[in-house]
């Protein structure tokens, strides 16, 4: 499948946004973090923060469209639809997150009302991104994305790159407790155990459709394209066709483990272990290598997958 | 609106006959000018006449080859559309319900007035059957015709998807799968018409047939065991030979499927025709393709022009 960076935006930029307030919300009803003194302005800011990146990711998904004026059409078949439920849940969850933010803005005091919120938040925001997963996963012609691991993949980045976030602007303002950096580092580090498990799989995934079978034309012997239907590109070509090429795509996976995992802990390491003025930098380094890390990852996700059409067009198997 | 019917009354739809398909792409063009004006109209181009022509195009045909064991290749022509499958996921997954299948008759419809454009649809089809439009920003794809087959102001001959009309060598079949006793439901069972991807699970209206075995494989004639045989007699009668001809070589086409026997003859020095059309200029100088050698027959001025065309 072709990579479209505003679709890559829009997953890792919502993700990282659901997964912000989701902890947000979490240490909210925990006690851990509160709008008290401290922990009120670097509240705020990543509050902001969260809905900033989740307004930017659906405007970027919607600017994706061919008719974005229509894109209230897209809530209504909620029933068949995954991307429909995604686009049902975002809206609906757009209003306790309002008032989650709202309340922790300009009404700190209304406790039952914060914590409801927050619940709210924490509902909505993990189900959004179900869904956005679910929208992959659901689709049979592309065997990499229809499997069990693309939903448990997607949370996971969601919430470890929102946690990253969520640590980052809370040492930023005061310093974050030394258990609550671990236990991101920790996260982190699990989720990406969790992809390099599913590129195992999906590597080893025996190919369900052949040029023979798309064809029907096994029965006559060995399958070669001769001509294809037009002499240029087409839609379909130029939208399922994309090749990345199996050496660039291992290189790549390693630059997105490398950025993404393990940069993070020397960064964590080294904050941890020594004292300094350097720790801002570093944790804004250490935080933006893994958002560019999740980038690569989206990137290989669409970029490595591959749809059964491309069989009609010479691909022997899929 | 994106739930699928449990059921349609009709399954209409087409056998398409791979043994007969001569990978012409009439139904594809004839696809094209209908549609343009049609439900989803218009099917627009992208540099028409440029380096890298796109545009959006219903009905593609590819052509194969397929080889076994000793068989010297064969070449398959294969159009391919929206099959209007039973199981489309390429409606459940629409936000909008502008993709929609028909419980009167499985048709599989856009509704270009409300498609958003997202193209998820064309992503869940296995079949590569959609194709966006860039200019309309909205998603296009096979509706089977669906301002033909129904039209009251054409004639009800005429009353078939377009590409079924086009078809020069009549591999397009359009019928009701849903019945029995309708001509696609008889070709299906007769010829064991089968489904494309049968494991994507999305269950193709549409069936295909596949080419019939060969007899003899065209390439194992000897080339230098073939000439040419004046048939001087049928000279005077020879437009009515013409004629004849050619239908007696469809005809062995449709019933055998193995090739006919001068089949090949494009292929030898000094042929001078590739096409049933062309095959009358063969009747007309007099000469068919027989295994027999030359000189026993030719006489006077026939061997001079066999001469001449075999240089
Ligand atoms: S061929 Fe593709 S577009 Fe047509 S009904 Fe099946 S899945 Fe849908
Ligand atoms: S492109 Fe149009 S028809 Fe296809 S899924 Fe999106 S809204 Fe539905």
């Amino acid at each position: 499948m072709t990579p479209a960076y505003s679709v890559i935006f829009f997953t890792v930029a919502s993700g990282a946004g659901y997964g912000l307030l989701t902890w947000l919300s979490v240490a909210y009803l925990a006690n851990w973090w509160t709008p008290n003194a401290q922990g009120f302005v670097p509240g705020a800011i990543a509050l902001c923060l969260g809905v900033v990146l989740i307004v930017a990711g659906l405007m970027s998904s919607m600017l994706h469209l061919g008719h974005p004026e229509r894109a209230w059409r897209a809530l209504s078949q909620w029933r068949t639809s995954w991307l429909s439920r995604e686009g049902v849940l975002a809206t609906l969850g757009l209003i306790p997150i309002t008032l989650f933010v709202g309340g922790w803005l300009w009404a700190p005091e209304r406790i039952l009302m914060l914590r409801m919120s927050a619940l709210a938040t924490i509902v909505f925001s993990l189900s959004t991104v179900l869904c956005t997963a679910m929208i992959y996963a659901s689709l049979k012609p592309i065997p990499r994305w229809h499997n069990p691991w693309v939903p448990p993949v997607y949370l996971g980045f969601a919430l470890a790159s929102g946690a990253v976030i969520a640590m980052c602007v809370r040492a930023f303002a005061d310093t974050a407790p030394t258990s609550f950096m671990i236990g991101t580092l920790a996260l982190l580090i699990g989720v990406w155990i969790l992809k390099i498990l599913y590129w195992r799989h999906s590597d080893a995934q025996d190919s369900t459709s052949t040029i023979g079978s798309a064809t029907g034309l096994d029965a006559l012997g060995d399958i070669t394209q001769l001509d294809a239907p037009h002499t240029a590109a087409n839609y379909l070509q130029k939208e399922m066709g994309f090749v990345v090429a199996r050496k660039h795509a291992t290189r790549l996976r390693r630059m997105a483990i490398l950025l993404g995992a393990a940069l993070p802990s020397l960064v964590l390491f080294e904050i941890l272990m020594t004292e300094g003025f350097l720790h801002d930098i570093l944790l804004l380094i250490g935080t933006a290598s893994v958002m560019f890390s999740l980038c690569i990852e989206r990137w290989l996700f669409f970029a490595e997958a591959k749809h059964v059409v491309t069989l009609f067009y010479g691909e022997k198997s899929v | 609106m994106t739930a699928v019917p449990d059921t349609t009354a009709k399954k209409l739809g087409l056998v398409i006959d791979l043994d007969s398909c001569v990978g012409c792409h009439a139904c594809a063009v004839s696809c094209k000018e209908w549609n343009t004006g049609g439900y989803s109209a218009p099917l627009t181009d992208q540099n028409p006449y440029g380096k890298e022509p796109d545009g959006v195009w219903f009905n593609r045909v590819h052509s194969y080859e397929t080889r076994s064991g000793k068989d010297a290749g064969r070449t398959v022509h294969f159009p391919r559309a929206c099959l209007h499958c039973e199981e489309p996921a390429c409606v459940t997954v629409c936000p909008t319900g502008a993709s929609f299948k028909r419980a009167e008759d499985g048709i599989v419809l856009v509704n270009p007035e409300t498609c958003i454009g997202c193209k998820l649809c064309s992503w869940a089809c296995p079949y590569g059957a959609r194709e966006y439009d860039a200019d309309d920003g909205i998603m296009k794809k096979c509706t089977l015709c669906v301002d033909r087959i129904y039209n009251q102001n054409i004639e009800p001959s005429r009353r078939e998807p377009a590409c079924v009309s086009a078809c020069p060598t009549n591999a397009r079949h359009f019928g009701d799968f849903a019945d029995p006793e309708s001509n696609v439901s008889k070709l299906t069972a007769a010829r064991g018409g089968y489904d494309l991807m049968p494991e994507s699970g999305y269950q193709p209206t549409w069936k295909y047939l596949l080419p019939r075995e060969r007899k003899a494989p065209a390439s194992v004639l000897p080339m230098d065991k073939v000439y040419r045989k004046p048939v001087r007699d049928e000279h005077k009668s020879r437009s009515a030979d013409a004629v004849a001809g050619v239908a007696t070589t469809l005809k062995h086409n449709r019933a055998t499927n193995a090739a006919p026997p001068d089949s090949d003859h494009s292929a030898l020095p000094g042929a001078n025709s590739q096409c049933p059309s062309g095959q009358s200029v063969n009747v007309a100088s007099g000469t068919q393709f027989t295994t027999e050698p030359p000189d026993a027959q030719l006489t006077g001025w026939w061997r001079w022009i066999d001469r001449l065309l075999s240089r």
